[in-house]
């Protein structure tokens, strides 16, 4: 359907003559050297004493809270009437949002519309300590500088406040520690005479017991978004290792990596591990929680998955201490998130937002009832003192999450860059398609490399 | 839903141009009263945005001029190149299916169909478009999910076992273009439809007579009677196809992480903008779309004399 017109070809010449004029003229100016493209690295000299906004006392503070933590801010709002709160509820940087991250860098760029308290990630710390861009200040304000007094801060438990610590500053407080453990149905265990494991290899045996005695029942599940935490960090597999602020060591090619990878390859080919989510969108209903013998996962899973999305009955779930690897002296575990509150640096009333922050990470009052375990030595005493915080399970808990929350390993570090990304978009797809984790351990590799470097980590592979 | 907007636009912005041909122009002040309301949104929203972008995309964040180098930066991004092959796979699709599809519907919707059951169909057909972006993704989203989906046992027939399975990535794009053509294909199916109703039944009598049958009639007369609409619509629905945004972040969203973050161009576009603060790299992207944006449309209006004035 092409109509003739005999203007066009000497205009098409024309058009294309002056195109490649225009192209030669910008190449010119690439080869005659411009600026780089690069972001410039914010000069955070750790000596720059904080500058705080100027402050009006009473003012009113915005807090930002996920639904989970909300009934804590309302609970701080009941017992102190006089403070003037706007409580706003977000999705608390849960499954690797960056919402909080993307409204920062906007307000930064119009100056203003910060809130002033913060429930967040670990990860959101890792930016927040730092500035935006060179005329921004870091949005989280070093709580050490004369804000939240030093015998508080020596009050949470041993590597608990790491994450928020940079530069020598404090930048949050941490609001629990979700030590991971090994939860387990003790009625169903007792009832097909099962021993509860102490050890991986034991695990690994019983699983496939599990599977031939009894199949359709579940010893865990790795389609979480969150499941490499309580596998892979639990297995010490250095993945996320900071070897300096600066270089990232990833090596997943590591054997405490692919002894985890076999194990779990062994286990989901038996089908007593499911590539599924616990939290996936229709688990609960099929195969359903009461499928569910053993899940190595974080304390919070307790209440949160058996009693409220499982609904399994009181007296039944209990939890046992991390599992170790044979020849392996030293136990660890992983943790699987733990959230943090944060004060903003440009409040204007840093008061009040202080001592709401250290109210709800420190207070009896709240903590003892908390939905999680405080990483508050004293607020946890009091949480496991707390008869509705047990009640549900089997056996005593206490031990077992006391002594789990000393064993979380630290080579598992708080990056830039969330480390459920490369988990859930690459790997999760992979075992869907019915890949093993063996075969998808140098994508995964692959794509935390990537996105490391793209934050502007160095890469160091041994 | 924009796609539809636009739409009318188009038909009526080629009636004017008919007119001038004819009558002299007689447009006084109220020519300029009417057109300034569209023209200061086109600038402020339109115009002013594009040459801000340009400006973040040609200097860094010191504000110093970078000539290529931001462009060149994001291009060597290891998320460009599959956003961008992502993108042209869910274009071809996107384009060959609402090109070709609804203008199939439209043609059977007028020739072939009693007028009241036509226009029962054109409501039906238009009604998705009224939902907005986010909340047709929604529907889908419970749709494509087997454990809540009232048709799981199609789902299932087709080896789907849950709603990890469906979002598998070689899957996304087709995903993308169900809800892209669910939402937006009824609107260009009335706008069609309507372009169709402006060739003269004599014409199609003319064609009876010599004995072209529906097809032929559909092929050698009504189809390149309609040229420019379908330009026009290639035009539109390739732009809005580059900027494909809300639906594959809400099914990364809902899909607990599952879908890339930065699966289109314009997803990555707002991670560079949003997670690292880099608003230049973002504009580079952005200027990326607007050029193939550019590109396409000049092709087609070159191709299909879209702005060709009828001399008759």
């Amino acid at each position: 359907m092409k109509s003739p017109e005999s203007a066009k070809p000497g205009m098409r010449r024309l058009v294309s003559r002056s195109a490649f004029a225009l192209l030669s003229l910008s190449a010119a100016t690439v080869l005659a050297g411009c600026a780089s493209a690069t972001q410039s690295t914010p000069t955070a000299s750790p000596s720059a004493a904080f500058k705080p906004a100027a402050q009006t006392a009473g003012s009113q503070i915005t807090v930002w809270a996920d639904s989970t933590r909300l009934p804590a801010v309302q609970q701080y709002q009941k017992s102190h009437p006089d403070v003037k709160m706007n409580i706003v509820t977000y999705d608390g940087s849960a499954n690797g949002s960056t919402y909080l991250q993307t409204k920062v860098q906007l307000f930064d760029r119009t100056g203003n519309g910060w809130p002033d308290v913060v429930f967040g990630s670990p990860t959101d710390v890792t930016w927040a300590s730092q500035p935006t861009s060179p005329s921004a200040t870091a949005f989280a304000a070093p709580l050490d500088a004369n804000l939240v007094p030093q015998q508080t801060l020596d009050g949470f438990a041993k590597g608990s406040l790491a994450p928020c610590q940079f530069n020598g500053h404090t930048y949050c407080l941490r609001n629990d520690i979700a030590q991971v453990v090994l939860w387990y149905n003790k009625t169903l265990m007792d009832k097909f005479g099962y021993q509860v494991p102490t050890t991986w290899e034991q695990y690994e045996a019983l699983g496939e017991q599990v599977a031939k005695e009894h199949p359709g029942y579940l010893v865990g599940a790795v389609g979480d978004t969150n499941s490499q935490e309580s596998y892979f960090w639990s297995s010490q597999c250095p993945a996320f290792q900071l070897e300096d602020p600066a270089t990232l060591k990833v090596d997943l090619a590591d054997g405490n990596c692919t002894r985890m990878a076999t194990l779990l390859d062994k286990l989901i080919a038996a089908k007593a591990v499911t590539t599924q989510g616990f939290f996936s969108q229709g688990f609960a209903k099929d195969p359903g929680g009461s499928k569910v013998l053993m899940a190595n996962g974080p304390s919070w899973y307790g209440q949160y998955l058996f009693n409220a999305a499982f609904k399994v009955p009181a007296g039944q779930i209990a939890a046992a201490a991390p599992l170790t690897w044979e020849g392996e002296t030293t136990a660890a575990t992983g943790n699987v998130g733990g959230g943090v509150w944060m004060v903003s640096s440009h409040s204007k009333n840093l008061k009040a937002s202080t001592d709401l922050a250290t109210w709800l990470t420190t207070s009896n009052d709240f903590q003892a009832n908390a939905p999680t375990y405080p990483a508050y030595v004293p607020a946890a005493k009091a949480w496991l003192a707390n008869p509705a915080n047990s009640k549900y399970f089997a056996t005593d808990i206490s031990a077992v999450f006391e002594q789990a929350a000393d064993l979380v390993w630290t080579g598992w570090s708080n990056t830039k860059f969330s480390d459920a990304t490369a988990w859930s978009n690459v790997v999760l797809p992979a075992l869907t398609q019915g890949k093993t984790l063996t075969e998808t351990l140098p994508q995964w590799q692959t794509a935390i490399t990537d996105e490391a470097k793209s934050v502007g980590y160095t890469i160091a592979t041994k | 839903m924009t796609a539809l907007n636009t739409g009318h636009e188009a038909v009526s912005s080629v009636t004017p141009v008919r007119r001038r041909a004819t009558t002299r122009r007689r447009a006084g002040l109220a020519g300029y009263l009417f057109v300034s309301g569209y023209a200061i949104l086109l600038l402020a929203f339109g115009i002013f945005p594009t040459v801000y972008a340009f400006f973040l995309a040609l200097t860094n964040d010191r504000g110093q001029f970078t000539g290529l180098n931001q462009f060149i930066k994001v291009a060597q991004d290891y998320r460009f190149a599959p956003a961008f092959l992502n993108i042209s796979l869910y274009l071809v699709m996107w384009l060959l299916s609402v090109v070709v599809l609804t203008v199939v519907v439209a043609i059977v919707l007028r020739s072939r169909m009693r007028p009241r059951l036509s226009a029962i169909f054109r409501f039906l057909y238009y009604l998705p478009g009224a939902l907005a972006g986010v909340a047709s993704v929604l529907v889908w989203l419970f749709m494509l999910d087997p454990a809540v989906s009232p048709v799981s046992w199609l789902l299932q027939s087709m080896g789907f076992a849950d709603f990890a399975a469906v979002l598998s990535p070689g899957d996304l794009p087709v995903i993308l273009v169900l809800i892209a053509f669910w939402t937006g294909a009824g609107g260009w199916i009335v706008v069609m439809y309507g372009a169709l109703n402006n060739i003269p039944d004599e014409v199609l009598e003319a064609a009876r007579t010599d004995g072209a049958g529906p097809w032929k009639t559909a092929w050698h007369i009504q189809i390149p009677m309609i040229r420019k609409w379908i330009a026009y619509m290639a035009i539109l629905a390739f732009a809005g196809g580059t900027q494909l945004f809300v639906e594959p972040q809400m099914l990364q969203t809902a899909s607990l992480g599952r879908v890339s973050p930065t699966w289109s161009p314009n997803q990555l576009a707002y991670v560079y903008a949003f997670q690292h603060g880099d608003f230049n790299g973002a504009a580079a992207i952005s200027i990326f779309l607007l050029a193939l944006g550019l590109i396409c449309a000049a092709l087609l209006v070159t191709r299909s004399d879209l702005f060709k004035v009828d001399e008759s």
